[in-house]
């Protein structure tokens, strides 16, 4: 079953730039009424506000005056005030918002790269080395993919506590850096990918295990440390429990948190309305961007004709 | 899933040369490939699991009412606390309910939206795929700032519509929730599900075109049963997610006094913990985890059972 070295989250990912072959592809076209046809678009279309709108209204409701957000057209702009609205968030309580996105970056980007590292390592090793006890770490894993990490908060709270580690970057970092997800896509892609018979040629070369790791193998599985890394780092940019209950200290918080905390605190400061809209604009866009730009990493078969 | 990984063979021992030399050959390599995940994995993950049932065993007595505090160890009091404790059953209530509704509508947007893209009926592919999965880009806490201004009367521009749906009244607020949440991930489940159909060789619908089979048909008999461990796998996360609710609760406290501190199950664990009280905290996390384990479970069985059939 070719489907299963798959994962759905490598999946995603090539769906999104791959192209539908579906039982009729252009080249034996067979003729499709029109009412359906018109019927599917109109489906796709009334979604496309839906999906769209939201942050098309944010994306307009960031470039007004506080007044003119409530005043004038939701889904119009009126005078540009992005300018001075940016600047009023990123100077707001000595640039406490460009701290967020800093702390964001650091434990998403650090967090997701370490995470992936270390679940290339042990998916690689469980997938092309037999020894004992494979099995068995493998399974404990896949348990792990199903324990929710929001249940783990609680006890690494009580943890980190006894060791005087919470209201740290550490708190956030280190639980962030392990993927058991991560590893169970790494293995499954390498045991599709990295063939044994490269591995053999590289060790008849002379090159150590580790050498070849890093050298071929790990490059054979780019596409799905690519989206090992994505992931991660999405989960970790998104994490909201670990940050709610390990920090205190608002100059750690990542940007979501900080943004729930102003976002608490509108009834108290009027003028946070108009920072909340614009930091969440500002807090969004990393995120897509990161998605469009890897998106070409995603399309996979690094690995292909390399035997044969 | 599961039953294809541990099938998956790993590399065959070379012939004539014994396991067990294989493996302590390449023993140094192995260790440094697994022992840097293994180690992290048991400090953050398992002992953490480890602490969290030991908490939930502890108890506090005192001497007295006066008398200084003291941990001991009290079995399953905590737990019998648990079973009484009436808003944590009906957060759970809550999510299931949540759950029954959002998960189906979530999952048969995305397969309808995955059939539509997989069919020759939508021009412009690409575009769609793109705008519907752009939500996810929006992380849970932001999404729901996003619609709690959408919804509240008082920052709404809408208000029009806010002012006469109480959206974010007690009887529609967890459906308010249960909009942002799906806006948030039908794209992506659309996208797993949409992989799933691309990857059905061509062959096996050609012989259904030439018969003159419909679209619908060919969707209801070959392409939805194709794609059912797909829909499996999402229906496991969605469930998995639904019993974690917290960002987007948390986040409509600030807009709904109908949203309570323990609206959801990992809200009576953190506002249990703020008390402070760990041990009993413990044991709702302890319970949360195994009836999230119990469920998802056993949805994947019942859904390998249905499909061996």
């Amino acid at each position: 079953m070719t489907t299963a070295t798959r994962s759905p989250l490598a999946a995603v990912g090539s769906a999104l730039v791959r192209d539908g072959s579906g039982p009729t592809a252009p080249g034996r076209s067979v003729k499709t009424p029109v009412m359906p046809r018109v019927a599917a678009m109109l489906v796709m279309a009334v979604f496309t506000v839906y999906f769209l709108l939201p942050i098309w209204w944010l994306l307009v409701a960031a470039t007004k005056t506080r007044g003119d957000v409530l005043s004038t057209s939701p889904l119009w702009f009126a005078d540009l005030n992005i300018v001075e609205n940016v600047r009023d968030v990123l100077t707001y309580r000595n640039g406490l918002f460009g701290q967020w996105m800093a702390n964001s970056a650091l434990y998403a980007g650090v967090g997701a790269l370490v995470a992936t590292l270390l679940a290339a390592m042990c998916g690689y090793a469980l997938a092309k080395y037999r020894f004992r006890g494979r099995e068995a770490i493998f399974n404990i894993v896949l348990g792990g993919v199903l324990v929710p990490a929001t249940a783990l908060a609680l006890p690494l709270f009580l943890l980190f506590s006894r060791v005087n580690l919470t209201d740290t970057y550490w708190a956030v970092l280190l639980p962030s850096v392990v993927s058991p997800f991560g590893v169970y896509l790494a293995r499954i892609y390498a045991a599709a990918s990295v063939p044994d018979e490269l591995i053999e040629a590289a060790r008849l070369d002379g090159a150590g295990e580790v050498r070849t790791f890093f050298g071929i193998s790990s490059r054979l599985m780019t596409p799905a440390l690519v989206t090992v890394f994505l992931f991660q780092f999405v989960a970790i940019w998104n994490n909201f429990f670990l940050p709610l209950i390990m920090l205190r200290d608002e100059r750690k918080f990542p940007v979501t948190f900080g943004l729930y905390q102003w976002n608490t605190q509108l009834n108290q400061i009027p003028e946070l309305n108009t920072y909340v809209l614009v930091g969440a604009l500002l807090s969004i866009i990393p995120l897509i961007v990161a998605f469009l730009a890897l998106q070409r990493f995603w399309r996979g078969g690094l690995g292909a004709g390399s035997v044969k | 899933m599961t039953t294809a990984t541990t099938a998956r063979p790993a590399a065959p021992p070379a012939p004539g040369r014994p396991q067990r030399h294989r493996s302590r050959r390449y023993g140094r390599a192995i260790t440094f490939f697994v022992a840097p995940f293994g180690v992290l994995f048991l400090a953050f993950y398992l002992v953490p699991i480890g602490y969290a049932v030991w908490q939930s065993m502890l108890t506090v007595e005192r001497d007295g009412t006066f008398g200084a505090a003291r941990t001991v160890f009290g079995g399953f009091t905590q737990y019998q606390q648990v079973f009484q404790h009436t808003e944590f059953w009906e957060s759970i209530g809550r999510v299931l309910l949540f759950g029954v509704v959002q998960v189906p509508v979530m999952l048969g947007l995305a397969l309808v939206f995955a059939l539509l893209l997989d069919s020759p009926l939508v021009k412009g592919k690409k575009f769609f795929r793109l705008a519907y999965f752009v939500p996810y880009a929006v992380p849970g806490v932001i999404a729901a700032i996003m619609w709690g201004f959408l919804y509240s009367p008082q920052l709404s521009p809408f208000t029009a519509l806010t002012a006469n749906v109480p959206v974010l009244g007690a009887d529609l607020v967890l459906w308010a929730i249960a909009n942002v949440v799906t806006w948030v991930y039908v794209g992506y489940n659309m996208l797993i599900i949409y992989s799933a159909l691309l990857a059905i060789p061509s062959e096996v619908y050609e012989a259904a075109v030439l018969d003159g089979a419909s679209q619908t048909r060919i969707a209801r008999s070959i392409k939805i049963p194709m794609v059912m461990p797909a829909i499996s796998l999402t229906a496991i996360f969605s469930i998995i997610g639904t019993l974690q609710l917290l960002a987007e609760p948390q986040v409509f406290r600030s807009f709904s006094s109908a949203v309570t501190s323990t609206f959801t199950p990992n809200m009576t664990v953190f506002t249990t913990s703020a008390v402070p009280n760990t041990s009993l905290a413990a044991a709702f996390s302890v319970v949360l985890a195994l009836a999230t384990f119990v469920l998802s479970f056993g949805f994947l069985k019942f859904s390998q059972r249905r499909e061996a059939r």
